[in-house]
């Protein structure tokens, strides 16, 4: 039980900032460019840490509180995922529905902490940032009803449990591939990815999540950066358990499938960046609402 | 249950004494207060020794009026419903020292505060009467003490209007409820309520729909929720408090008490309140969040929140009619925790609403701004309030809609497929979550963050200490359920079996919500973890200097009139819900090269109400005038036709 609570955590707070890294790359190699060295996000971190920080005389103590919860949330939430085979550390019937309010009160927090330095360019995120997760909220909620369907049990263990792999061979497995695609796409607009935001933009108008943060410096900065690594890897693993359904039974073989599944997902991420434009804002709610009906199909499937 | 009874009496004639004090003085408000405290606490010490005692407890007294008795019946249904509202009561009654006082307010102080222990007292009755007739007589008190609430401001037009609407709709309800008690006494022979599950259900389906009409229209389910967000807006804060966060709840409450009677539910009972519960939902969020009246606000929230009591309550019906005990006790335990949630932390929101109102004297949110740092407890308070309305743990909301989003999580488990389409109560609940999140970021954010956008915010003086105890009182208690959920389960257990009395023998009543601590554990985890990291951070940028501009992209004169405001923010999805809710515009068209100075203003009308009712009655107020016009038309050989007319028909009558 210790060695899983600190392997999950050793795994979840080392390896997080690498994703972006490998985004980066990948990115950079499609351009045919070098691009910045896989560790960068690494250096970026302790360069911030070490920094002090500036603060709007507008804000207040609610300013903090946004990359406070961006880092929190997701290390919290984490104990209840499994990482690929690795069991998570702590289950309880029912823990699913704990895991996407916990990112609620993630976003809640980000949001007022943009808001409160009064500034409308992140007044402006912050709607958008709030509209969109709230579309996605459905679909999060049909896909966890597809997996619930399949699986018996009602935590995040059992949902992505070893079962997986005997259903992608069954009839379920049509159901299975398009629960892949949509968490896939909530993965790309919970992370503020291409084609629903794009994390490089430099016009503060075209930006949603990054224009929230404008005002942050030093170590809130780090934070904010940090969590958003953390949550990627987070709400990736379910994607990457979801590909690869293996049980290889040791611990080192689990971990390393793991770990290989989810570079391959940022490597993915990084070739829908390099190769798709981002979306008009007005589309974005429009492919979401379908991708919500995607999901409600895949569950009239199960329910059937 | 003597203890009840002398606190319901107390409460009940708290204002009296006041009527013979200075209008004034301090004297009378400061009995009046202590008097509702006094009935309130010996109530709930009633109440609370009613619960420890195991049985529920009976009082039977007869009563001159025919067919009444002077019946009350405490059980742990009642008690659910009973404990959050001395909570409220007394809490509100300390507030208005502070929020309504004597010397302020000379004209409408003392009505205001004999009606106040009136209704609270009413409640109390409603709650525990055992008889249709007292339960009828009590109701009464209710909606006509909550009409003069309602018009405690009755200077002003709105309050008039708000308070005549409330009295069409709480007696088009309470009509309806007279034609269902009178059915309810022909199938059981007497006024006396029939035990839980006496009654054969299946030839019970206008007494089914004359009780969600009538205790649908006290409860605020859409479509019959128009008088609710006018007459909460209208109402001083307290008032509001009591009215959204307890009186909604009677209908609730007498919805849950007639469905108790019945042995056998019908399924389409359950699938009607179920499709009720998700359209309350989903359009009281989204009509919430195209307001800009703070207390307008708050009221299509209740809407919401009702909804989703009734998603739990219907999934809980279904668990009946298709008899998977699991699913009843799941989804009645989330609805009834759900009832004293919302009474928790809507009366907090209402209250911290209140001191914001009476610091800046405004309704309009866009007129805030930058609060926080001048009202502090308010804020924290509010905050607190905001953040367990959206479900969000470490705080109460989110362990009810947890329970009723297991409750429909079980259903897709179901033997039968119609069952397991009550899933998609999932899906729904999701979003309404989501849309009740991005409202309460608009509104925290707008009110206390930010710059003040209008003179009247940059006001400089937090709540008084008699408005900030119950403020943080309640926040505690939404705390307390957050944290500590576990410590309600057996009441919640047994209120289901008083409910359902066959659930207790068909399953395991603590396996299903013996994760409940769980959940509690989870919250202090990220409370603490909040903190830590938190406290940090503080300390590490402690030195930071504070003293720059928000970057405005190299704007160099930014002002606090260019904030994005309440409406702004709602805009983008406020235009996605275009279709249920037809937001009004007005200006914001520019002309030219260099346009002069123009105006913009949304507005969103109730889509009930202001859409399809107002604009109703008056085309059939119109019609009738014109059909008036032509039958009375002043010509005397029509009127001796008339005659003739009638002569005619009576003899056809006679000789047939």
């Amino acid at each position: 039980m210790a060695t899983h609570f600190l392997l999950h955590l050793v795994l979840l707070l080392c390896f997080a900032p690498l994703l972006q890294g490998v985004i980066v790359k990948t990115k950079a190699l499609f351009a045919g460019r070098a691009g910045a060295p896989l560790l960068q996000p690494y250096y970026d971190l302790a360069r911030l840490l070490r920094k002090d920080c500036v603060f709007s005389r507008t804000t207040t103590w609610v300013f903090l509180a946004g990359p406070v919860a961006g880092v929190v949330v997701p290390v919290l939430a984490s104990l209840f995922m499994p990482f690929g085979a690795l069991p998570a550390p702590l289950s309880f019937t029912g823990d699913l529905l704990l895991f996407v309010y916990l990112f609620g009160v993630a976003r809640f927090f980000t949001v007022a902490s943009a808001l409160d330095t009064g500034s409308s360019f992140e007044g402006m995120g912050g709607a958008r940032e709030v509209t969109f997760s709230c579309l996605a909220e459905p679909i999060v909620l049909f896909c966890l009803m597809v997996l619930a369907g399949i699986a018996d049990g009602l935590s995040l263990t059992a949902l992505f449990g070893p079962h997986l792999a005997d259903a992608w061979r069954g009839p379920e497995g049509f159901s299975l591939g398009l629960v892949l695609v949509c968490l896939f796409v909530v993965l790309l607009v919970e992370n503020s990815r291409i084609p629903f935001d794009d994390p490089n933009t430099h016009l503060e108008l075209t930006m949603v999540h990054e224009v929230m943060v404008l005002d942050h410096s030093g170590p809130p900065l780090a934070l904010v950066l940090y969590g958003a690594a953390l949550k990627l890897m987070v709400l990736g693993a379910p994607v990457v358990r979801l590909l690869l359904p293996f049980t290889s039974g040791s611990l080192a073989g689990d971990t390393l499938v793991f770990l290989a599944g989810m570079l391959l997902l940022a490597v993915l991420i990084g070739v829908v960046e390099s190769t798709m434009a981002r979306l008009r804002l007005i589309r974005i709610p429009q492919i979401l609402v379908g991708t919500s009906l995607l999901a409600g199909f895949a569950l009239v499937l199960v329910l059937r | 249950m003597i203890w009840f009874v002398a606190g319901m009496l107390m409460t009940a004639l708290s204002g009296v004494p006041g009527l013979f004090a200075s209008r004034h003085g301090h004297g009378g408000e400061r009995l009046a207060c202590l008097l509702v405290l006094a009935g309130v606490a010996s109530a709930a010490a009633g109440v609370v020794a009613v619960l420890a005692g195991g049985a529920p407890a009976l009082l039977n007294q007869p009563w001159s009026v025919p067919g009444g008795e002077l019946a009350l019946r405490l059980d742990p249904l009642a008690a659910i419903f009973i404990l959050p509202l001395c909570l409220v009561v007394g809490g509100g009654a300390l507030y208005g020292l502070g929020y309504w006082p004597q010397r302020d307010h000379p004209g409408n102080g003392r009505r205001f505060r004999l009606f106040y222990g009136l209704l609270g007292a009413a409640m109390m009755l409603v709650l525990s009467a055992d008889n249709s007739l007292l339960f009828l007589f009590a109701w009464e008190v209710m909606a006509v003490a909550a009409f003069f609430l309602v018009t405690t401001e009755q200077e002003r037009a709105e309050a008039r209007r708000a308070g005549f609407i409330y009295l069409v709709s709480a007696h088009a309800g309470a009509l309806a409820l007279f034609a269902l008690f009178v059915l309810l006494a022909q199938e059981t022979g007497s006024m006396h309520f029939p035990a839980a599950a006496s009654l054969a259900g299946g030839s019970a389906t206008l007494i089914f729909l004359l009780g969600l009409f009538g205790f649908g229209f006290k409860a605020g389910l859409m479509p019959l929720h128009i008088w609710l967000p006018i007459a909460h807006a209208a109402a001083p804060s307290h008032a509001s408090a009591l009215l959204s966060g307890i009186v909604l709840k009677t209908g609730i409450y007498g919805l849950l008490r007639l469905t108790s009677f019945f042995a056998v539910i019908p399924a389409w009972w359950g699938w009607t309140v179920l499709l009720l519960g998700v359209l309350s939902g989903i359009f009281g969020v989204a009509l919430a969040l195209a307001q800009h009246d703070l207390k307008r606000l708050l009221a299509y929230h209740s809407v919401e929140n009702i909804g989703i009591i009734a998603i739990g309550i219907g999934l809980a019906l279904l668990g009946r009619s298709y008899d998977v005990a699991e699913l009843t006790l799941l989804g009645m335990a989330g609805a009834l925790l759900h009832v004293v949630n919302h009474g928790l932390f809507k009366s907090l929101l209402f209250l911290s609403a209140g001191s914001v109102v009476h610091a800046t004297g405004t309704r309009e949110l866009d007129h805030y701004g930058g609060l926080l740092r001048r009202q502090p407890w308010t804020a924290v308070c509010f905050l607190g309030g905001a953040v367990a309305i959206c479900g969000l743990p470490p705080f109460n909301g989110f362990v009810s809609e947890w329970l009723i989003y297991l409750a429909a999580f079980r259903a897709i488990s179901g033997d039968e497929l119609s069952l397991r389409l009550a899933v998609l109560a999932a899906p729904a609940l999701a979003l309404t979550g989501g849309l009740a999140l991005a409202c309460f970021v608009k509104v925290f954010g707008v009110t206390f963050l930010g710059e003040p956008r209008t003179p009247a915010a940059a006001v400089n003086h937090d709540a008084a200490p008699s408005m900030r105890g119950p403020m943080v009182g309640l926040l505690l208690a939404c705390a307390w359920i957050g944290l500590l959920p576990g410590t309600l389960a057996p009441l919640l257990q047994q209120a289901v079996v008083h409910w359902a009395p066959t659930t207790g023998a068909a399953v395991n009543l603590t396996a299903p919500l013996a994760p409940l601590p769980l959940v509690g554990a989870a919250g202090w985890g990220l409370l603490l973890l909040l903190l830590g990291l938190g406290w940090w951070l503080q300390r590490r940028t402690r030195k930071a200097p504070r003293n720059v501009a928000t970057w405005g992209c190299g704007y160099l004169a930014p002002t606090p009139r260019m904030q994005y405001t309440a409406s702004s923010f709602a805009d983008f999805l406020v235009s996605q819900f275009r279709f249920g809710l037809w937001t009004e515009r007005h200006g914001g068209k520019v002309h030219g090269l260099f346009p002069v100075a123009g105006e913009f203003s949304t507005h969103t009308p109730d889509a009930v109400l202001d859409r399809v009712l107002l604009p109703g009655s008056r085309r059939l107020a119109k019609w009738s005038s014109w059909l008036r016009a032509r039958v009375q038309n002043g010509l005397i050989p029509t009127y001796l036709l008339y005659v003739a007319l009638t002569l005619l028909f009576l003899l056809v009558m006679v000789a047939r």
